[in-house]
């Protein structure tokens, strides 16, 4: 029995290995929670009220700016949502190159929440900088975090001009086409990184780090090819929705502590992302991925919270087996002319999966292509009232087994880690009044 | 061997674009900026061992400053660093990050109650509004190669703090 106090508090200013800003204050009172405050702490930019005035084809790069690591999300949600307001319909050869722009993120982003973010707390390090090179396995994965992470920044470069806010997407098409070659020469390495995504889901697999909560709503953009760019929104529930409807059936609430709305799906508790995704249609996933990974995704449906790091794992080895296919498939990339853009009063709405979940975008835009008012919803909004949930069942049976404080924060911390929030694209303006 | 640069990142109000390419040139660069640097401060990478923040040869600063916290925060690393890098376009000129800076009355009624209840700055500044910054890696994201020459540049000095 580890000798705790009955009163304690737990203030994490700065929650460490996530994406941008957040924080966490808790009162425990006669062993008993009596506050707990989890908070997006990260200071809001008025995305969507900056957007208001502009024309809606420069608002893409704009809103990249949204989120360093989901750029590229935001990006390509952004040009998807401006082309149905307008009528544009993109070539097959575009939709190709920009599942493989957003393959890349999916392989750079997973990989740095997963190596960078996780593994350190299954090996008890601090940090993956940390490990201990004269460990084979320590050292292999230390590699491994910088090689994975480098195949998806290198896809993403080739393809879109750079693994961040890429340049060359555009309205309609591209504005610079790759060069076939490059992409023909990483192909192989695609293929032979594979082993290394093995070893990643074996570790994420076997990991003993539990949370389970039942009554969890998956949500969900669902296509036949897992795409995450297209498809219609479907919930564990059974309901399946067109994506235009969306923010019908999501819930905005106000968190006053928090910078960040939550929400709730039809006033229940909803998560989106990676642990979403391959609950719902793990059956859409590359045929090879699935052929060679039957054994982990047998361990779906989960309600195991930190099966999200599993999910993704899972997740970056699709993109991959997608990708070469992808690559296999092309003989020429054609510099298509990109589709003209005449202006029209026109309301568009795009949904995509971005990594951590699904992003929804929608745009009023006037007779001169000027966005008249805008609406922008994240998946770590989604997620914010889970969080907050699964950390106070998470504490509760903590302090019914005497763990100590700091044991205690390290617990929650990897639990936070788990659900991969992006505080960055959370906080947005919402129009609330403040009591 | 020579003493490990002690270096910080840190991150204010922004979309830590840089803070992604930093990551990236990980990839390249982690054999060698493991024998020559010492990660004091950044969070990306590792929880702080540190109660209070500890001296360094090199702050990066990346992002633009809108609250009176951030504020005190930049001048105690500035305090705490002998060479200040602003990373990134709103650290260096503040945007895009300040536009509320530009709103017009109509967008700022709307933004008003939550600038008052989370005591946002009136206005959203560049870094060296509020400090004396050294370096400047212009850019969104940052130039990896400017970056990259501020960082090999001081790797290799011995630098001082500056004069109060």
């Amino acid at each position: 029995m580890h000798d705790v106090p009955d009163n304690f508090d737990i203030n994490l200013t700065e929650i460490s290995k996530i994406e941008g800003s957040a924080s966490l204050e808790v009162k425990i009172r006669n062993k008993k929670i009596e506050d707990l405050k989890f908070s997006i702490s990260e200071w809001k930019r008025f995305y969507t009220q900056a957007i208001q005035g502009k024309p809606a084809v420069a608002v893409p790069q704009l809103v990249a700016r949204i989120c360093g690591t989901c750029s590229n999300a935001h990006l390509l949600c952004s040009i998807k949502t401006v082309e149905k307001a307008l009528g544009i319909i993109p070539s097959s050869q575009t939709m190709l190159l920009r599942r493989l722009i957003y393959n890349g993120l999916i392989i750079r982003d997973h990989a740095l929440h997963l190596y960078i973010f996780a593994l350190p707390d299954l090996y008890n390090k601090n940090s993956i900088l940390d490990f201990d090179e004269n460990d084979p396995l320590q050292k292999q994965l230390l590699e491994d975090t910088f090689e994975i992470k480098e195949v998806g920044n290198r896809l993403s470069k080739i393809v879109g001009g750079r693994s961040v806010h890429a340049p060359y997407p555009t309205i309609g098409g591209f504005l610079t086409y790759p060069h076939i070659q490059e992409l023909k020469n990483l192909r192989d390495t695609l293929i032979a990184v594979r082993p290394k995504i093995f070893r990643l889901i074996e570790i994420f697999a076997k990991s003993s780090f539990s949370l389970s909560l039942p009554n969890i709503i998956f949500n969900g953009l669902s296509s036949q090819d897992y795409s995450f760019l297209t498809g219609q929104l479907v919930s564990s529930q059974g309901n399946i929705l067109p994506e235009e409807r969306m923010s019908e059936h999501v819930e905005a609430v106000v968190i006053p502590y928090s910078h960040a709305r939550g929400f709730t799906y039809k006033g229940s508790t909803m998560m989106v992302g990676a642990l979403a995704r391959i609950n719902l249609y793990k059956k859409s996933l590359h045929a090879k991925t699935k052929a060679d990974t039957k054994m982990y995704l047998d361990l779906f449906p989960s309600y195991n919270l930190f099966h999200n790091n599993l999910a993704q794992a899972l997740e970056i080895l699709h993109v991959i087996d997608t990708s070469s296919e992808i690559i296999d498939g092309i003989s020429t990339i054609t510099s298509e002319e990109k589709i003209p853009v005449h202006p029209k009063q026109s309301v568009g709405v795009g949904v995509i999966e971005a990594p951590r979940g699904t992003l929804y975008h929608k745009y009023e835009i006037d007779d001169n292509g000027i966005v008249q008012k805008g609406e922008i919803i994240v998946p770590t909004g989604q997620n914010q009232v889970l969080m907050e949930k699964s950390i106070h069942i998470l504490l509760e049976s903590l302090l019914k087994k005497d763990t100590p404080k700091e044991q205690i924060i390290l617990e929650v911390e990897k639990l936070i880690r788990a659900f991969d929030p992006c505080m960055s694209c959370a906080s947005h303006f919402l129009k609330v009044k403040w009591s | 061997m020579a003493d490990k640069i002690r270096v910080g990142w840190f991150t204010f109000t922004c979309c830590e674009d840089s803070t992604i390419i930093f990551t990236e040139l990980l990839n390249s660069y982690y054999r060698d900026w493991m024998k020559k640097i010492d990660f004091v401060h950044a969070k990306i990478l590792r929880k702080d061992s540190y109660s209070e923040l500890q001296p360094m040869d090199l702050a990066f600063v990346e992002g633009a400053i809108t609250s009176d916290t951030q504020e005190v925060k930049l001048k105690k690393i500035r305090e705490k660093s002998k060479k200040l890098v602003a990373i990134g376009a709103c650290a260096v000129i503040g945007s895009p990050s300040n536009q509320r800076n530009f709103f017009n009355p109509k967008q700022h009624e709307q933004i008003q109650s939550i600038l008052e209840k989370f005591k946002y700055k009136d206005k959203v500044l560049k870094l060296s509004d509020i400090v004396v910054v050294d370096e400047n890696v212009p850019g969104c994201p940052m130039d990896e190669v400017g970056f990259l020459n501020i960082l090999n540049k001081y790797i290799n000095s011995q630098l001082v703090y500056p004069e109060p």
